[in-house]
């Protein structure tokens, strides 16, 4: 496998060549193919695309909650360890070590408990933490996420609570088994604009102060590029780019990426129409076999490109899937904000 | 957001302010019923024979039977509410004892009848809820059968299988003492839980499966809680709301079938008793038992609101909100 990873230690988390397939209809259809990525201790990385991209299954195949009868090849390895082989007592540390925010924190806490057994749960059933011990942690963690009255909060339900409020509590709780790496999947989509913002900051600062490693999911490239050290964008399943995140904006290596770059509005100028990018978002299993997976809505899409799907080679300090990348490098975003 | 204990109170405030217009309205409906039922109360002591004007005078005074409608009904209720349901008219006994007399073997068969319920039903609904297979997909089966079965119809293949084929339980009678009573009243509990225990059989595996794929047990499971704590903190706890609803209005339903079921087998209870009082036309009786079946009905049904309050700590709050 050819990767550019730069030498600094062993990554955290290394995926390789990891393919899901999940059962529809009666036939295995590929989710994500082929999906290659690491993260540093320590490092945050984004993870970009459209929505059906694969970016959550991503995260759920690195978490082992892939839906029933899913099919996986290729290997996730964490802190050395195959993670897809884990059971037992490795499997539960593993649990620990591996924290996941969710995007909808609603549905992702049980309606019938108090936050305080919601928050404790873990520390109680998988590290013995008595009670009172694991509630004073929570009680700590949530004043390092701004929730002051913490005492109060741990016995309120979370219909009690406001959405921003709510996924400042599973950031808390997601930290309080002191993990690793922490996967956080769209943290703040479900959040208004002004509370998203909050609840970023919060999160950067706990993860640059703790130096947690941190895969984060979002359809937003700007939003990754403020949080993210590097950024992996994916396209139908597919890992497309692999970037330093400031400069994927600027010097984007896959016609995808600058397509998606150019699509965002841009604060200085007005614009009658917002750029859009030309035809619909494929998804993993209809994505040809024998051709680039972005040709069809691909405004620089030649006859190489249908010949054969593309590896992901490296460029600039960065990797691409594109067979044209040498040949149109430096002038993807020149063309694009011409 | 006021405090949650005075949420709490008026809840159930509201709740008994309802059972009590329920059992007003009921209690008015059932004496109007009655009134206004074909046939005299009359006659039918006098046995069809024309009594003269004087008798008929002295009883109609006894019964309250020459007031205006709304006096009666004042009367009886009032006296309902002392724990006084009048007299029988043809065996010139206080229907209250009457009906205390009777009242343990229908209690004992809806108990009997709950029991089967909840332990066969919903223990099957979890067993096939949680594991696919030879087990659930004959559960389904078997189910939707007897979940169509009437009473009647369960009770007469149950004699036949079990009381004269295979000789294992009696199928007449009440039995004397305890485990001679539990025998008589097996058949009878199975023929009168069937299809109610077919219905929660099929809401609890619904409701398992309906629980176990809520994100929220995702996050419990990427937090590595164990798969017994996952089922019962998150799965069981959370099923058991609709569990309780569709539990207790079965339940509360048997009282009302128990009647045909103590006919079938000859049973000396309060259902097969209304029967052969409405038949004779004894009108106290019949007022008397209604409304027994009637309160327990209502109240039953307010006890299963209340407990679903105290399982779903969400519905206070909605019914604050409403």
């Amino acid at each position: 496998m050819n990767r550019a990873e730069p030498a600094a230690g062993a990554p955290l988390l290394e995926l390789e060549g990891v393919t899901v397939r999940l059962p529809v209809e009666g036939s295995m259809q590929a989710v994500l193919q082929d999906v290659s990525f690491a993260i540093r201790p320590g490092e945050a990385l984004g993870l970009v695309g459209e929505s059906g991209s694969g970016k959550s299954m991503t995260a759920r195949a690195i978490d082992r909650l892939l839906p029933p009868g899913a099919a996986v090849t290729g290997r996730v390895r964490f802190g050395g360890r195959d993670v897809m082989t884990l059971s037992g007592a490795d499997l539960k540390r593993f649990r620990g070590e591996v924290a996941m925010i969710f995007q909808d924190p609603r549905a992702h806490t049980n309606p019938v408990r108090r936050i305080g057994d919601f928050m404790t749960e873990a520390l109680r059933t998988n590290a013995r933490v008595p009670m009172d011990e694991a509630a004073r942690r929570a009680v700590d963690l949530l004043a390092s996420v701004g929730i002051e009255d913490g005492d109060r909060r741990l016995r309120q339900y979370p219909h009690e609570l406001s959405g921003g409020l709510l996924q400042r509590v599973m950031i808390a709780t997601a930290l309080l088994t002191r993990p690793r790496l922490l996967l956080a999947d769209e943290p703040t989509t479900a959040l208004d604009v002004t509370t998203q913002a909050e609840v970023l900051a919060i999160l950067d600062n706990l993860r640059s102060e703790l130096s947690l490693a941190m895969l984060f999911i979002t359809h937003n490239l700007e939003l990754a590029a403020a949080i993210c050290d590097r950024t992996v964008v994916m396209y139908a399943g597919q890992v497309v780019e692999v970037r330093e995140s400031n400069r994927l904006h600027d010097q984007p290596l896959h016609p995808y990426t600058a397509a998606l770059a150019a699509a965002r509005p841009s604060i200085d100028a007005t614009a009658h129409r917002l750029t859009a990018i030309p035809g619909r978002p494929l998804s993993a299993f209809e994505a040809p076999a024998e051709a680039c997976a972005f040709t069809a809505r691909c405004p620089y899409a030649a006859d190489v490109c249908r010949e054969r799907r593309p590896a992901l080679v490296e460029l600039d300090g960065g990797l691409t899937r594109c067979a044209r990348a040498r040949e149109l490098f430096g002038r993807l975003e020149v063309e694009l904000h011409a | 957001m006021g405090p949650a204990e005075s949420v709490h109170l008026r809840f159930f405030v509201r709740r008994l302010a309802m059972l009590l217009v329920s059992l007003l309205v009921a209690s008015f409906v059932i004496f109007a019923a009655i009134y206004l039922a074909p046939g005299n109360p009359i006659a039918a002591l006098s046995g069809g024979r024309s009594l003269p004007p004087d008798s008929l005078h002295v009883l109609e005074a006894r019964y309250h039977l020459d007031q205006p409608f709304i006096v009666q009904y004042w009367y009886w209720l009032s006296n309902a509410f002392h724990g006084n349901l009048g007299i029988s008219i043809t065996l010139r006994e206080n229907v209250s004892d009457l009906i205390a007399s009777r009242i343990s073997t229908t209690a004992g068969l809806v108990l009997y009848s709950s029991i089967l319920i909840i332990v066969i039903g919903v223990g099957l609904g979890i067993l096939s809820g949680f594991k696919r297979g030879l087990l659930d997909t004959s559960t389904l089966v078997i189910t939707a059968i007897s979940a169509s079965l009437p009473a009647f119809v369960a009770a007469i293949v149950l004699i036949l299988v079990f009381a004269v084929q295979l000789q294992w339980f009696p199928s007449l009678g009440n039995g004397v003492g305890f485990i001679d009573q539990v025998r008589h009243l097996t058949l009878p509990a199975f023929a009168l839980a069937v299809s109610s225990l077919a219905i929660v059989a099929r809401v609890t595996r619904a409701a398992i499966r309906e629980e176990a794929r809520r994100e929220h047990v995702q996050t419990a499971v990427s937090r590595g809680i164990p798969t017994a704590e996952l089922i019962r903190r998150h799965v069981l706890r959370n099923a058991a709301i609709p569990i309780t609803t569709i539990s207790g209005i079965t339940v509360a339903s048997l009282i009302a079938v128990a009647a045909v079921v103590e006919v079938v087998f000859g049973l000396a209870g309060l259902g097969a008793y209304l029967v052969q009082s409405a038949q004779s036309k004894d009108l106290a009786v019949v007022q008397g038992i209604s409304l027994l079946l009637v309160t327990t009905f209502v109240v039953m049904n307010v006890l299963v609101d209340v407990l679903y309050a105290v399982l779903d700590p969400r519905v206070s709050l909605g019914s604050r909100a409403q």
